[in-house]
């Protein structure tokens, strides 16, 4: 009787958390479906779930019929985010192993230092930041996009792979040492390929990151080097009706983030932690 | 890491008999790896820095470079006591708090749903994580046009079936309209950090309670919310640090407008519409002051479990 009861209970919470589930996909799933329809289906009130499907609203975001072309802007954020998280992997990645294999002194410290640069809000250094770009003539430049970008994921980076190389064992290491290795042998040969699922995982939450940004992309980019997220603000305003269009390119500029996100799915909160949980 | 150095190689000169060079050589070696990261970090996080308290103490137009002079602390005297900037603090403040609190509750309650095993948790996590993967300017136009509107929005579509009310949500609610579109976004964040404080429970510990006779309840005031206390900590206060700085929702939903301009979109509007250098510097460096009070608790959580997890390795 007891055990009925509790199968009974056990179901109840199952389907209450497939419920909670479903409601928090539910935009989601709404947007992808919207961006399927015609702009006068999407328009309706009542909504018309069951309108017939179409790919105009993909074609109108990438401009097929007139209209600005949201290539640019995708291929700066690939840009962007693709070349700041491999530089972020190059300088974290020896740093982690001078922080968790052969440690400096005070290696703590260092540490909580990388992360508290992470606690100063990015709005405080952005009129210097604007005032260098614009007389070193660097504004509307998509490397300077990737310096900042770097310098935002670079103490997430090091965080993570602190934790994540202080697993190598260390016997592996001193034997490649002993055999006469040097210190960029060992990284390249032997700890990064131990470490490497953590190191994809560092990649792409750093990824994430930089193809998310707007505030930095926003005012130190123009026509040239725009980003995918500064492409979008131009939805902000409505332009008459525009739902299915605005669907398809929030789905689109999207995409890649949530590849990575459920690629990372089972180190995303590692990341998300800075490496504080496991 | 000057701070450092500098010690040791006193300390080296000081002594009689000064190390042998290979051992500060070796020192240097250990220390290489990490230099190009950190010199990295300092001259492009900390100079920035250093740059806007400076500029904070100028009255600084940008339409009017001529009229550049030093002008002590009026700026802040100015963001202090500015109507408009004090209750952009507020906004921020009521802001963070909301959406924080909200998300971690909410987060805390899909956790535990999640932390039982059922038919296709998998999938449930899966689908949960996912506004958390929608780029956020994406998912704040979203919310605006699909969800908000008031003609053809989502919300008064359903609404429309039960005979309900068609608001007008943004305009009506314009801060809470801002909060909805964030804690939808932040709950998997809180969700994934409590259902690792979950899963790190001591297993033996619970199997005792529950062979002892403790009821669910029990076990969850007893066991769970202490042994969770710094995961919600820690979630409250790394939600705080990103919430503070946010500026996609409230640039994309609201533009700052009907009493929703937060600290960062009110700097951001002071320097890029209206050219003030000093006083967004002094904004800036009143929000940093905000943060680090915020941040040195969050180091202290940080630090904490940090600590446990050197002590268990």
């Amino acid at each position: 009787m007891n055990t009925a009861l509790n199968a009974v209970r056990r179901g109840g919470l199952g389907l209450v958390a497939w419920l909670t589930g479903i409601v928090f996909f539910l935009p989601i799933a709404w947007m992808a479906l919207t961006s399927f329809h015609s702009e006068s289906d999407a328009a309706t009130n009542p909504p018309s779930f069951t309108a017939a499907l179409t790919l105009d609203g993909y074609r109108e975001f990438f401009g097929v019929g007139g209209g600005a072309s949201p290539w640019p802007a995708l291929v700066n954020s690939a840009m962007a985010s693709v070349f700041s998280t491999l530089l972020v992997l190059l300088l974290s990645f020896p740093a982690a192993y001078a922080l968790s294999i052969r440690r400096v002194r005070k290696w703590t410290d260092v540490l909580f230092f990388f992360l508290s640069t992470k606690m100063l809000p990015a709005v405080a250094g952005l009129l210097p930041v604007y005032l260098f770009a614009k007389n070193a003539g660097m504004l509307d430049n998509i490397w300077l996009l990737v310096i900042l970008y770097t310098s935002m994921n670079l103490p997430i980076a090091v965080w993570m792979m602190q934790s994540f190389l202080a697993e190598v064992p260390v016997a592996v290491i001193e034997a490649a040492r002993v055999d006469g290795a040097r210190l960029p042998t060992i990284l390249a040969r032997v700890v990064a390929p131990i470490s490497l699922p953590g190191i994809a995982a560092t990649a792409l939450i750093c990824f994430i990151f930089s193809w998310n940004e707007l505030l930095f992309a926003r005012v130190l980019t123009g026509v040239v080097a725009e980003t995918a997220p500064v492409f979008l603000t131009g939805f902000i305003t409505s332009q008459g009706l525009f739902l299915a269009k605005v669907c398809a390119a929030s789905l689109v500029v999207s995409l890649p983030v949530l590849a990575a996100g459920f690629a990372a799915q089972d180190k995303l909160v590692q990341g998300l932690s800075l490496g504080a949980v496991k | 890491m000057t701070a450092t150095a500098s010690p040791r190689v006193a300390a080296a000169t000081a002594r009689p008999a000064p190390r042998p060079p290979s051992d500060r050589l070796r020192t240097w070696a250990t220390r290489a790896p990490l230099l190009p990261a950190l010199v990295f970090m300092i001259v492009v996080t900390q100079l920035p820095f250093v740059a806007t308290v400076v500029i904070s103490f100028f009255d600084w137009n940008a339409l009017y470079p001529k009229d550049r002079h030093f002008t002590g602390i009026d700026n802040y005297r100015q963001v202090l006591t500015d109507p408009d900037l004090r209750h952009s603090v507020w906004t921020t403040a009521l802001l963070t708090v909301t959406v924080v609190l909200v998300s971690l509750v909410l987060g805390l309650v899909v956790a535990l749903l999640l932390n039982r095993r059922f038919r296709g948790r998998g999938v449930v996590r899966t689908l949960m994580i996912a506004p958390f993967l929608i780029v956020p300017v994406a998912a704040a136009l979203l919310w605006k046009h699909v969800l908000y509107n008031p003609e053809y929005g989502l919300f008064n579509g359903l609404l429309h079936y039960v005979g309900g009310p068609q608001p007008d949500w943004i305009s009506d609610t314009p801060l809470l309209a801002v909060e909805a579109a964030l804690v939808w976004q932040w709950t998997p964040f809180m969700m994934l950090i409590l259902l690792a404080g979950l899963q790190s429970r001591d297993q033996q510990q619970l199997e005792a309670a529950r062979v002892d006779g403790a009821s669910d309840w029990q076990i969850f005031r007893y066991l769970t919310l202490p042994h969770l206390r710094r995961y919600l900590e820690l979630g409250a206060l790394l939600g705080s640090i990103y919430i503070v700085q946010n500026f996609d929702a409230v640039f994309t939903i609201t533009s700052g407008g009907l009493g929703t301009a937060n600290l960062p979109y009110t700097v951001y509007q002071s320097f890029y519409q209206a050219h003030e250098n000093g006083l967004a510097s002094a904004a800036g460096v009143v929000v940093v002051i905000g943060s680090i009070v915020i941040a040195t608790f969050a180091l202290r959580v940080v630090s904490s479990l940090f600590r446990e997890e050197v002590s268990r390795a």
